[in-house]
């Protein structure tokens, strides 16, 4: 609670009242995040639509399916991720095989998309091919770092779970960590879309 | 103060002044010259004072690094210097060498100077703000070295704190990416590249992470709010300028050759650089917002104040004005840059370096509470007079810059004036910036006497816990 208001951007919410989860340096850093994304997103929308047919092109090469696989990992590792909250703030077991689980089924993200960029690179695309596939590599390799960020982040509290350390009376450093790896996965939730099936 | 060696950073801290009085000094120069051409020719061309400008810019604020850090570190760490004999040592060899180069700028033609220093055996010489000989390059190299030993040795040996460890990282930075100024390949656009690992990775990088925990050092002594919170928002910031500021290096790459991918990402990632810097807005504000304390010594709280404003509006809002590629197409170095450049170095560097000597200087005078009240006043006007000026000079070389992008850019071919037409149409906002300049002058002017008053503010001043006590 301590570490919640210490940074006075905003009065302290009353008792009762909704409060935001982890520390408020935590979401700045996300929306300092978003707001990368979200110009990107927007640089997107503007390129394609001044050369549709590039973008269009761009699409039929890539792997939906691939995709599709990756979205499912990332929502179910983030289903194990806000579980494992949960069952940390009520003091209850498997918060930590819980978050382990959670970065091997991101793994099928990670490897999935290694897979993918390997594919592409042997058929002759990078990042200067086209518009298109500029902001598919950037973009998606952007994001990848992101996902690697939050796999450290999710082990670390794995292990620091497993030391004792959190024992569900200090939820500030879990939820900041969980509310980073969502922003991750938020960000992919608009990716996916964008980039395999609206392009 | 409580060691004894963190003294050694006062001869820094002077001849820091001393170098930034010749730079203004230049820029004086400079500035009749855009409108008297053949002013103090051809004793000091054009070229020779913009060098002079320029260099005894960066050597000056990298003497006030040094001596922030060797100030601050020691503190941090609660422990002495590991040796002050070697920061004096150090301190001699920059002073000497520094003062050299210039000289040679000065009294000998650069073709000469080239000659002499044996440039031909590791060519590194000729390019923009790079243009010290390459002894006097691997001179600041061996400066560095020695003095991030001194440093790191004593951070080892005493307390970690975050400050420390992020000044050190950027000292790091400072000191690697300095390496990049010996590479000098022959092709223009690659050389391009390796220049601006330096130059733009410098002030738009690894310089941030200074500032930054210059200006969390000092809003921790000033405000007294807990060091916690302040290290929360230092690692927030740096991670900020890291993340925008290293790929924001594309912005540098529009023109030069690369693929047309930089046109994106340049754009993007530095459209978002202002952030870092707005932070340290919000950061600075609330900080002393939610003080818990009173420290005498005002002056430091306002350079400090200062320092997170003037940065945001001159390196983020001056920066954004231009950095858009669809934008730079037209405005890439004009009058433009020029504002630009003058705002961004006096509020993020310029500025922090008074903020540090402002808070440190009076402590090493034996003044623990800061300067009398009336020596403030005067720092004070010192400060209002610089920094209006610096916005008039930044003002008025945007709107030259506008009116230059206008009649010499905008128009079609044939129809676009010359350059030089286009200069004799911009007159009145040199003439303009002149004035300004003078102002300046005068306020660094004002800004020296308040060192000459006596007397220091006293405890009594204090309204809430103790200005030197030990957070």
């Amino acid at each position: 609670m301590s570490d919640m208001t210490d940074l006075a951007l905003e009065p302290e919410p009353e008792s009762g009242a909704r409060q935001l989860p982890g520390d408020i340096a935590a979401w700045i850093f996300i929306f300092a995040e978003l707001a990368v994304f979200g110009i990107m997103f927007i640089g997107f929308a503007v390129a394609r639509s001044l050369d549709p047919a590039t973008f269009h092109a761009g699409r039929e090469v890539l792997h939906p399916l691939i995709g599709l696989l990756n979205t499912a990992a990332l929502i179910t590792a983030s289903y194990l991720v806000a579980t494992s909250v949960h069952q940390l703030r009520h003091r209850r077991s498997g918060v930590q095989w819980r978050l382990w689980l959670a970065v091997a089924v991101s793994c099928i993200y990670t490897v999935g998309k290694v897979y993918e960029y390997v594919n592409l690179y042997s058929q002759g695309y990078n990042l200067g091919t086209d518009t298109f596939f500029m902001f598919y590599f950037f973009l998606t390799f952007f994001h990848f770092m992101h996902v690697i960020l939050g796999q450290v982040i999710l082990i670390v509290l794995a292990v620091k779970v497993g030391n004792g350390d959190y024992d569900g009376s200090d939820m500030n450093g879990m939820e900041s960590g969980a509310s980073y790896w969502h922003m991750v996965d938020l960000v992919w939730l608009v990716l996916f879309p964008m980039i395999y099936v609206l392009a | 103060m409580k060691y004894e060696s963190q003294r050694v950073a006062m001869p820094y801290f002077i001849f820091a002044l001393i170098l930034f009085a010749g730079q203004i000094v230049f820029g004086l120069v400079l500035g009749l010259q855009y409108v008297v051409g053949d002013f103090l020719f051809p004793e000091i061309p054009f070229n020779v004072a913009r060098m002079v400008h320029t260099n005894l810019l960066i050597v000056w604020l990298l003497f006030g690094f040094m001596g922030a850090t060797y100030y601050m570190v020691p503190e941090e760490a609660q422990t002495e210097l590991y040796s002050p004999l070697l920061a004096w040592i150090l301190f001699w060899v920059f002073a000497v060498a520094g003062t050299l180069t210039i000289l040679g700028y000065l009294f000998v033609d650069y073709a000469t100077l080239a000659d002499i220093t044996m440039n031909k055996l590791l060519p590194t010489m000729g390019r923009e703000f790079l243009e010290q000989p390459t002894i006097t390059k691997i001179g600041i190299a061996l400066v560095v070295v020695g003095f991030l030993f001194n440093i790191m040795m004593t951070a080892l040996k005493g307390r970690k704190t975050v400050v420390n460890i992020v000044l050190i990282t950027g000292l790091i930075g400072l000191a690697v990416l300095w390496l990049f100024s010996f590479y000098n390949p022959g092709n223009l656009a690659t050389d391009k590249y390796f220049w601006w690992f330096v130059v733009h990775l410098w002030v738009e990088g690894v310089w941030e992470l200074i500032m930054g925990a210059i200006l969390a050092y000092v809003l921790i002594k000033i405000t007294g709010v807990d060091r916690e919170v302040i290290e929360k928002w230092l690692y927030v910031i740096i991670a900020m300028a890291l993340i925008t500021g290293i790929i924001g290096t594309g912005h540098h790459f529009f023109w030069i050759g690369p693929p047309e991918y930089w046109l994106w990402l340049g754009s993007i990632f530095s459209a978002l650089e202002p952030l870092p810097f707005f932070m340290m807005v919000l950061f600075a504000f609330t900080m002393i917002n939610r003080r818990k304390r009173n420290h005498p010594n005002k002056a430091a709280t306002l350079w400090a104040m200062g320092t997170a404003v003037m940065a945001f509006l001159g390196a983020g809002v001056w920066g954004f004005l231009h950095t858009l590629a669809p934008v730079n197409y037209y405005t890439h170095g004009t009058q433009l840059t020029a504002a630009h450049g003058h705002m961004a170095f006096y509020g993020a560097y310029v500025m922090i370096v008074l903020t540090i000597i402002s808070y440190a200087v009076p402590i090493m005078r034996g003044r623990p509470y800061g300067n009398s009240n009336t020596a403030q006043v005067v720092e004070m006007w010192g400060f209002w007079l610089m920094t209006i000026s610096m916005v008039f000079i930044t003002l008025f070389l945007t709107g030259a810059g506008i009116l230059q992008i206008w009649l010499q850019r905008i128009p079609e071919s044939g129809e676009a004036l010359s350059f030089m037409a286009t200069q004799d149409n911009i007159s009145l906002f040199y003439w303009a910036r002149m004035i300004a300049g003078c102002f300046f002058m005068a306020g660094l002017v004002v800004y020296f006497c308040s060192f000459f008053i006596k007397g220091q503010a006293s405890f009594d001043e204090e309204v809430r816990g103790a200005a030197i006590q030990d957070v």
